[in-house]
């Protein structure tokens, strides 16, 4: 996809093409671009000077609200607010999840789909409410989203990057994409939100470390754990050279920011409760629960940043008032069992690639959730200490987390955006996309430690696509003649106990085995095993304390080329091992 | 991609390592698994350059490189369907504690085996059908009786402490234990029957997750094993525990004295719980044991060793017995043999000696009788002094010679007359001269 400008001649409509991410959660949106200049991804805040914009739709008396106004409408305006409403797009009435909705309309079925009966017009002669589709609503919603955007940027918007979950259907994506269409959005391309998540960190940490050694793309595992406000999904990716593979995904589609607000509404109600011995309860009463649950999500927000954060409603219900003040000790003990369920699905997720956690190199967390410090703490206690955890609460260059996949968006939509769409289109097809990605990882039998036994040292890690080419340097201290050994290796998980208690005790010490419940402590590490040796290379009079240099090559058909040299030395070692069969290319120099 | 740094150091050349250039394919790579790139990014953007570059863009190579790309999105594997029943339907939220949460999220073909993930997608399916801003969408008030069933189903069953407590007491999940009778009615029904109880009970171990716990085996199992097996549910660590019985403990701050009473009373139900169950699986255990014919085969067969390796013994000992008394026997015979032997030898000594004593008798009364019949060697009548001359000469070589040669003498003289018998004397003296036994002119009359 060279930079070649398919129609050099910009039609009248669209003088010239603007593109922007976009990422269109259920909860919350966001929109991104990127500066002209430096190419960097920002997030447009919009007039309310939102940069999470909630995805909520509100009608009163036929005015249209969007945004954190329309969110307050769910409690004085509630069957008139449509929120939550991303995931019932191209899926039929029987297939959606009405649960996120209870407190605002509910879903109700439009041609087998899903769609929401609101009063959006102000015709007093037509007191009926009429019937909006889901993608009648999602038009509405980008329209507004194109609308700030285009505000902001001062040029008319007209295409996006937009992000979805991984577990998007294409039927999702068609009716995502025609809805779009409709606002005058054309999607150049879905990318799914770990990916656009994983994307906006790498392209920070690139610009960060401009022209350091560090600016390379490291081969890394990474799980990306994207906590939303009503689902969470996470995702393996294996990162090579700049080049993501999914590994594996999880989802739970009830797990995420609102499963928190639940725990502090239920802790406030019994709390209000206590204080009131005969009020009503706040839960049962729809509106309250309504304003509880508005209070509670800001002060979950709150308590991501500082120790302690308060209730204060206003005429909770009866017309009595209710404040109250959580410390985060408190929040995060009321908590703990969404935190584990947090962890657990973090932990399925890396199950489900066939992995340990001691392959897990990086968590990058994203969604508004990842706020919440004590869910990377958790992370980070689970995980082994190598494990990197990225979130704002462990690492203060993190970008945050609630911006990461716009961000991503948007560099993918400046990426692309001068191609043409059916350009796009190819290179995104599974022809292109699929590709043989190595088994085992590739390296060097080298001689290692005190005992000089023989070691596995990585130089392609396995997961990698092909083609792929590594080069590794390492230092004769004693020169002269030298093997290099090219094997494919396999790391095992080594688990050592410290002293493990014995429970074979006998069936009446009960009592005592119950002490012995922690569990014991386990060395656990990874090593790598040579598995088999592909090729051996000669390299004679090394000089002493010489450098040499290795260089892998593999090709897309699997044949691998391996050059050996002394670094500023002359000749070297030059040999092809064949796909299908061996051969012999041998071509010293 | 920046240059790897390696610290480590390379061996050395091995001593006799040669290759064409210095360069030795040994292996090829393995097969690689086939992935889908995410098509985000730039550096994406350079490989789908690359790639396009080449493509042959057909149809069937489309449609093979979707087909072969390894999942890492799964599909529902659509394992979670059961028929509602509409007694289940028809509960009521409110008695929760007497529901079956497996078989209201319709997973009560796997209960305890049901994984974190299916359980949530049982739920999903769930919702799915039975939310009730859904169904009063469509018009149909049915309350949200059923609705709340499953958020109490599920609520449970996500939560690893609160499933433990159902799972305890989920009875769905038992499996009675086999009489006699069923087990005997087939040959391999023991294990079949007896092997699905041990794998229910199974479910309850702290030491091992559901599939480590040791089964049953078959009737070729070895007696390891099935040793193994039966010392682990002997000696069996169970998380079963009977919370999810107790009574309601009232929540209210008004009588404590009621609700600790409560408390007490509930704490004794779970340890009597626990500890008939711990009666309940030690008796299950012994009954299996009763049943297991391996238990008696390998008892017979450790009977037979022992049988065989006493009667190896015995037989052994026997022998050596046998042996023995064979060996003295044999040495008494021999010593017998011997004292005979001696004895005859003694007797034929003495017969001999006797014989050799008459024969020399004999042979000395022949050579005096030859002596005689010679006429003494005399020509004529012989005077008393020849005779008595010749017969001393005849005792005094008589008493020269010994046995044997007296025999000899005796026997040439047989027969001889006068002169013979003279030329034999002669020749006899003549040979002991000659042997120097006799001087020469001693036995002169015999001369």
């Amino acid at each position: 996809m060279s930079a070649e400008q398919g129609s050099p001649e910009p039609t009248q409509d669209q003088p010239e093409r603007v593109a922007i991410g976009i990422s269109f959660g259920n909860s919350n949106s966001s929109i991104a671009y990127t500066t002209a200049i430096e190419g960097k991804a920002e997030v447009i805040a919009n007039e309310e000077g939102d940069r999470q914009i909630p995805s909520t739709l509100s009608y009163v008396n036929g005015e249209e609200f969007s945004g954190t106004q329309a969110k307050a409408q769910i409690v004085r305006n509630p069957r008139d607010t449509i929120t939550s409403f991303r995931d019932f797009l191209g899926k039929t009435f029987e297939q959606i999840d009405p649960s996120p909705c209870h407190a605002s309309a509910h879903p109700v079925s439009v041609n087998g789909g899903a769609g929401f009966v609101v009063q959006d017009h102000t015709e007093v002669k037509q007191p009926e409410k009429s019937t909006l589709s889901v993608s009648e609503v999602t038009t509405r919603h980008l329209r507004r989203l194109k609308q700030s955007a285009t505000d902001y940027l001062g040029k008319n918007v007209t295409a996006a990057v937009v992000t979805v979950p991984s577990d998007f259907s294409d039927e999702q994506k068609t009716a995502l994409s025609a809805s779009a269409q409709k606002a005058g959005i054309e999607v150049l391309q879905f990318i799914p939100e770990p990916i656009a998540a994983l994307l906006a960190h790498d392209a920070k940490a690139q610009i960060a470390a401009e022209g350091g050694p560090a600016s390379e793309h490291q081969d890394k595992i990474v799980l990306v754990a994207d906590f939303g406000g009503t689902r969470s999904d996470v995702a393996v990716v294996a990162s090579r050279g700049g080049m993501y593979t999914t590994l594996a995904t999880s989802h739970d589609y009830r797990l995420g920011g609102s499963s928190l607000d639940k725990v502090l509404v239920e802790y406030a109600a019994k709390e209000f409760l206590k204080k009131h011995k005969t009020a009503k309860d706040p839960r049962e009463t729809e509106r309250s629960l309504s304003k509880l649950t508005l209070d509670a999500e800001s002060v979950k927000k709150a308590l991501s940043i500082g120790g302690s954060a308060s209730f204060s409603v206003e005429s909770l219900i009866d017309g009595l008032d209710f404040n109250l003040t959580v410390n985060r000790t408190r929040y995060e003990l009321l908590s703990n069992k969404i935190f584990m369920a947090f962890t657990r699905l973090v932990e399925s997720a890396v199950q489900k690639a066939d992995l340990d956690i001691l392959d897990i190199d990086t968590i990058l967390l994203s969604g508004g959730t990842s706020h919440t410090p004590k869910i990377a703490s958790n992370l980070q206690s689970h995980f082994p200490e190598s494990t990197i955890i990225i979130s704002p609460s462990t690492s203060s260059s993190a970008i945050n987390p609630s911006e990461l996949s716009a961000r991503g968006a948007a560099i993918q939509a400046s990426l692309i955006s001068e191609f043409e769409k059916e350009q796009i289109e190819e290179s995104t097809e599974a022809v292109v996309t699929v590709t043989p990605h190595l088994h085992n990882a590739i390296g060097l039998v080298v001689a290692g430690g005190a005992a000089g036994k023989e070691e596995f040292s990585v130089l392609v890690e396995p997961e990698t696509p092909v083609p792929v080419r590594r080069t590794a340097q390492l230092t004769v201290k004693d020169g002269g003649d030298v093997i290099i050994k090219l094997a494919e290796g396999g790391r095992s998980i080594v688990v050592s106990a410290a002293e493990k208690a014995t429970t074979n005790g006998a069936a009446d010490s009960d009592d005592e085995d119950d002490d012995s419940d922690d569990e014991p402590e386990e060395n656990r590490s990874k090593v790598w095993a040579t598995q088999k040796v592909i090729a051996e290379a000669g390299l004679r009079g090394v000089k002493k304390g010489g450098k040499i240099e290795v260089q892998v090559n593999v090709a897309a058909d699997l044949s691998l080329t391996m050059v050996c040299r002394e670094v500023g030395g002359k000749g070297g070692v030059r040999g092809v091992v064949q796909a299908a069969r061996v051969e012999l290319n041998g071509n010293a120099a | 991609m920046a240059t790897i740094q390696l610290t480590a150091t390379l061996p050395s050349l091995p001593d006799g390592w040669s290759a064409e250039k210095d360069f030795k394919p040994i292996d090829h790579l393995s097969a690689p698994i086939s992935r889908a790139i995410e098509p985000v990014g730039p550096h994406f953007l350079a490989h789908a350059r690359r790639k396009r570059h080449k493509r042959t863009f057909s149809e069937d190579e489309r449609i093979q490189a979707q087909q072969t790309v390894a999942k890492a999105q799964e599909e529902d594997p659509g394992d979670i369907s059961e028929d509602e029943d509409p007694a289940l339907l028809a509960r009521e939220a409110k008695d929760w504690k007497t529901q079956d949460h497996y078989a209201v999220l319709g997973l009560s073909k796997y209960r305890y085996r049901a994984t974190e993930d299916q359980i949530k997608r049982a739920h999903r399916k769930k919702v799915l059908k039975h939310h009730p801003d859904k169904k009063a969408a469509s018009g149909r008030e049915e309350g949200d009786q059923f609705f709340k069933c499953i958020q109490r189903a599920t609520d449970i069953l996500l939560d690893p402490v609160k499933r433990r407590q159902f799972d305890s007491v989920d009875e769905e999940a038992n499996i009675e234990p086999p009489t006699k009778k069923e087990v005997q009615k087939k040959p391999n029904n023991f294990y079949k029957l007896w092997g699905a109880v041990f794998v229910s009970e199974g479910r309850f171990s702290v030491k091992y997750p559901l599939k480590d716990v040791p089964k049953i085996g078959d009737a070729n199992s070895s007696k390891e094993h099935v040793e193994e097996f039966y010392n682990f549910w002997y000696n069996f660590d169970s998380w079963r525990s009977f919370e999810y019985l107790d009574e309601d403990v009232p929540d209210d701050n008004e009588n404590r004295d009621q609700k600790r009473h409560m408390e007490r009373k509930n704490n004794n139900a779970r340890k009597k719980r626990k500890t008939e169950d711990t009666q309940r699986l030690r008796k299950l255990v012994d009954d299996c044991l009763a049943m297991d014919e391996r238990i008696k085969r390998f008892r017979q067969e450790g009977n037979k060793a022992k049988n065989q390796k006493k009667a190896e013994k015995e037989a052994a000992e026997q022998a050596a017995k046998e042996e023995a008394a064979k060996k003295k026997a044999e040495d008494e015979r021999l010593q017998k043999e011997k004292e005979e032997a001696d004895k005859a030898m003694k007797e034929e000594g003495k017969k001999a000696k006797e014989a050799a004593k008459n024969a020399a008798k004999k042979n000395k009364r022949v050579i005096r009788g030859a002596i005689k019949d010679a006429n003494y060697f005399a020509d004529g009548d012989a005077d008393a002094k020849t005779i008595d001359g010749t017969l001393n000469d005849v005792d005094a070589l008589i008493l020269k010679l010994d046995n044997e040669e007296v025999a000899l003498l005796s026997s040439n003289l047989n027969g001889k007359d006068k002169t013979g018998a003279k030329v034999v004397f002669q020749e006899q003296v003549k040979t002991l001269v000659d042997a120097g036994k006799v001087k020469e002119g001693e036995l002169k009359w015999l001369a």
